[in-house]
C-alpha cells in the first residue's frame, strides 16, 4: 500500500512546506500589518510635516509603551482562551506600591534616590504584580472559576487596594534619576522605556513562537482537553500564563512612575479593554489558539496612530474610538466567518 | 498463546449510582489485534478509559506482563508504552500535525536553546512526516493546522500520532467511524502493520464485518460485564450480534 502522495511526503519531507509567501499572505497578521501602514501613509500623505517629526514618533512611541507590555501578556492569556480584566489595576497598584515603597526607604521622599532604591522599586512593582497574577492564574486553573470572573474581581480589588495604599492619591516623590533615563531619557533619538518596550516585546513573540511554553499556550487554548491528555499540565500552565500577566503589569507599572514621575491612581481604567482590543485586532482569536506578538504590536498602533493622525489633521479626536471599534469589530467577524468556514469540512 | 501483556479482572466502576462496569474482564495477548464490542451503553469506552489511565476503576485488578498494575493518569499508561485514539480524537485543531504529534513530547533543539526550551521545530516536522508517510496517512503539507484538514485526515493524524509513541499496546475507540472507504481501508492497514510489529491493537468498534475482518480475537461486553470471548476465525456476524444482544452467552468468559 504505498501511494504516490506517501512515497513524495517521505522521500522529501521538505516539499510538504507551504511556500514562505504562501503562509505570510495566509496570516492575519500581514494584512493588520498593511492596514497600520496605509494608516500612517494616508496621515504622512495629508500632514507630511507634522506626521513624520521625531518629536511626533517619539511621543507616539513612548505613549504605547506601557500598553504595549500589557498587551504582551494579554496576549498569552488570549491565546489560552482567556481574558484578563485586572491588567489595569495591577498596573495601578504596582506603580502606587513601588512608589510609596521607594519613598519609604528615601526616608519620604525618593526624588533623589540613587540606584539601589530604583532597583527595590523595580523589584517590588514586579513582585506585587506577580502576585495579583499568581492569584489570578490560581483561581482560574484550581477553583475553575471563568477567567471574566476571577479578573473582574481583582480588577476591582486591585484598583481599591491601590487607593487604600495612599487614600486614594497619586504617590510623587518618583527618583529624578529614574525619570532621566527611563522615563525621558533617549538613546539614538529612540526613548529609552520604548526599548524596554521592544526589549520585553521581543522576549515575549520569542517565547510564544519557538518555546515549548509558546506551544503549550497554543494547545491548552485550541483544545484544552486534548492538552490534558497528551500529559500537559493545564492547571500549572494557565496559572503561569496570568502570572506572567501580571508580572508585565507590574513591570509597566514601574514605567509609567518612569514616565510620569508620579504614580497616579486614575486612567487606568480602560487599559484592560485597550489591550484587549489591540490583541484581537492584530489577530489573536478571542476564542484562543491562534494569536502572535507581532500581530498585538501592530494592534497596540493601529489605534494610537488613528488617534494622534486625526489630531494632526483636524478631525474631532472623538472619531478615534468609532473607528477602532469598527475595525475590532470586523476583525472578529472576519476570525469567527473564517473558523466557521474551516469547521463545516 | 503467551501470557497475556494486558489483563483486567472483575473491573467495577461506579458513576454515582450508575454501575457502568460490572465486573468486567478483559485480556489482550501481545501482538494481536482484540476488537472490544457490545452494544450502546455496554461499558466499552468506561473498560478503555479505566484501562488507560484517563479513569481509575472502583474495584478490580489491572494485570501488565503478569504484574499488577496501578494508572494514576494517563501519563503512566503512556509511560508504559499504552496509547489511546479517543473516539473524539482529542487533537488541537489550531496546531498543524508535526506539533500534534508531539504535543506534549517536543523536541527541543541542542544546548543552551533547548535548556531554554526552544523548540527543534524543523527536526519535528521531518519526523513527523516521514511517520505519517510510513503510515498512510498522506497530508498535502505539514504545517497547516489539523482543522483546515478533512475529517479523515484529521483521523488519520490522531491514529498516528498514537501509533508513533506505542510500544506496547494501543486502544482505538471507533477509528474508522467518521471516514470514507479508502481511509477506512488505510486505517485499517495501519492496525495490521501495527500488530505486525509486534503492539497489541484493542479496536473498539461497531462495524461487525470490519471486527472480524481485521481482528485476531473479539472479545464481547453487555451490561458491564464480559460476556463471551471468540476467535475471529471461527465466528460469525451472528453469533457476535447474538452475545451482544444476550440471545448467546458463554460460561467461561467473565
Amino acid at each position: 500500500m504505498t501511494t504516490t502522495e506517501e512515497t513524495t511526503l517521505s522521500t522529501q519531507p521538505d516539499e510538504a512546506r507551504t511556500p514562505l509567501l504562501k503562509r505570510l499572505t495566509g496570516a492575519n497578521t500581514l494584512w493588520i500589518g498593511l492596514v497600520l501602514l496605509v494608516l500612517v501613509a494616508v496621515f504622512g500623505a495629508i500632514r507630511p510635516d507634522a506626521v513624520f517629526q521625531v518629536t511626533t514618533l517619539q511621543f507616539l512611541l513612548a505613549e504605547t509603551a506601557v500598553l504595549l507590555v500589557l498587551s504582551v501578556g494579554m496576549t498569552f492569556v488570549i491565546i489560552t482562551s482567556g481574558i484578563d480584566l485586572s491588567v489595569g489595576s495591577v498596573l495601578v497598584f504596582a506603580s502606587v506600591l513601588s512608589a510609596m515603597a521607594m519613598n519609604k526607604v528615601s526616608g519620604g521622599d525618593a526624588t533623589n534616590a540613587g540606584w539601589g532604591v530604583i532597583a527595590f522599586g523595580l523589584l517590588v512593582a514586579v513582585v506585587s504584580g506577580a502576585v495579583w497574577g499568581l492569584l489570578n492564574g490560581l483561581l482560574i486553573s484550581r477553583a475553575k472559576i471563568p477567567p471574566l470572573i476571577v479578573t473582574l474581581g481583582s480588577f476591582g480589588a486591585a484598583q481599591g487596594a491601590a487607593l487604600l495604599l495612599n487614600n486614594g492619591s497619586n504617590v510623587s516623590g518618583i527618583p529624578d534619576k529614574l525619570n532621566t533615563t527611563f522615563g525621558s531619557g533617549t538613546w539614538f533619538g529612540i526613548p529609552n522605556i520604548v526599548i524596554v518596550a521592544a526589549i520585553v516585546t521581543a522576549l515575549g513573540a520569542l517565547l510564544l513562537s519557538t518555546t515549548r511554553f509558546g506551544r503549550y499556550t497554543y494547545a491548552v487554548g485550541s483544545n484544552e482537553e486534548a492538552a490534558r491528555r497528551v500529559g500537559i499540565s493545564v492547571r500549572n500552565h494557565l496559572t503561569k500564563v496570568y502570572l506572567l500577566a501580571g508580572t508585565l503589569a507590574g513591570l509597566a507599572g514601574f514605567m509609567g512612575n518612569a514616565f510620569f514621575r508620579v504614580a497616579v491612581v486614575t486612567g487606568h481604567e480602560t487599559d484592560n479593554l485597550n489591550a484587549i482590543a489591540a490583541v484581537v485586532l492584530g489577530g489573536t482569536s478571542i476564542f484562543g489558539g491562534v494569536g502572535s506578538v507581532v500581530g498585538t504590536i501592530f494592534g497596540v498602533f493601529i489605534p494610537a496612530v488613528l488617534e494622534k493622525g486625526l489630531v494632526i489633521i483636524g478631525v474631532e479626536e472623538f472619531w478615534q474610538p468609532i473607528a477602532v471599534a469598527i475595525v475590532l469589530v470586523a476583525a472578529v467577524w472576519l476570525d469567527q466567518t473564517r473558523r466557521r468556514a474551516r469547521n463545516q469540512r | 498463546m503467551s501470557e497475556p501483556l494486558l489483563e483486567a479482572r472483575d473491573l467495577t466502576k461506579n458513576y454515582g449510582t450508575v454501575e457502568a462496569l460490572r465486573g468486567a474482564s478483559f485480556t489482550a495477548y501481545p501482538g494481536e489485534v482484540v476488537s472490544l464490542i457490545g452494544d450502546n451503553g455496554a461499558g466499552k469506552s468506561t473498560l478503555v478509559k479505566c484501562l488507560s489511565g484517563v479513569e481509575q476503576p472502583t474495584s478490580g485488578t489491572l494485570l501488565f506482563n503478569g504484574k499488577p498494575l496501578r494508572l494514576h493518569s494517563p501519563n503512566d499508561a503512556r509511560d508504559r508504552g499504552i496509547e489511546t485514539v479517543f473516539q473524539d480524537l482529542a487533537v488541537a485543531p489550531d496546531l498543524d500535525p508535526a506539533a500534534n504529534m508531539f504535543l506534549g513530547r517536543e523536541i527541543l533543539k541542542p544546548g543552551i536553546l533547548g535548556f531554554l526550551g526552544v523548540l527543534d521545530k524543523k527536526a519535528m516536522r521531518r519526523q513527523a512526516s516521514e511517520h505519517f508517510g510510513r503510515f498512510g496517512a498522506a497530508l498535502q503539507s505539514i504545517d497547516v493546522p489539523i482543522a483546515s484538514l478533512s475529517g479523515g485526515q484529521r483521523q488519520s493524524v490522531a491514529v498516528a500520532r498514537s501509533v508513533a509513541w506505542a510500544s506496547k499496546l494501543v486502544f482505538m475507540d471507533e477509528p474508522t467511524a467518521a471516514l470514507g472507504v479508502v481511509q477506512r481501508e488505510r486505517v485499517l492497514d495501519v492496525i495490521k502493520r501495527v500488530r505486525d510489529e509486534g503492539i497489541a491493537v484493542v479496536l473498539i468498534s461497531h462495524n461487525m464485518p470490519e471486527v472480524l475482518s481485521v481482528s485476531d480475537r473479539v472479545e464481547v461486553l453487555r451490561l458491564g460485564r464480559r460476556v463471551a470471548r471468540f476467535k475471529a476465525a471461527d465466528t460469525t456476524v451472528e453469533e457476535l450480534v447474538g452475545a451482544m444482544t444476550g440471545a448467546l452467552s458463554q460460561e467461561d468468559a467473565a
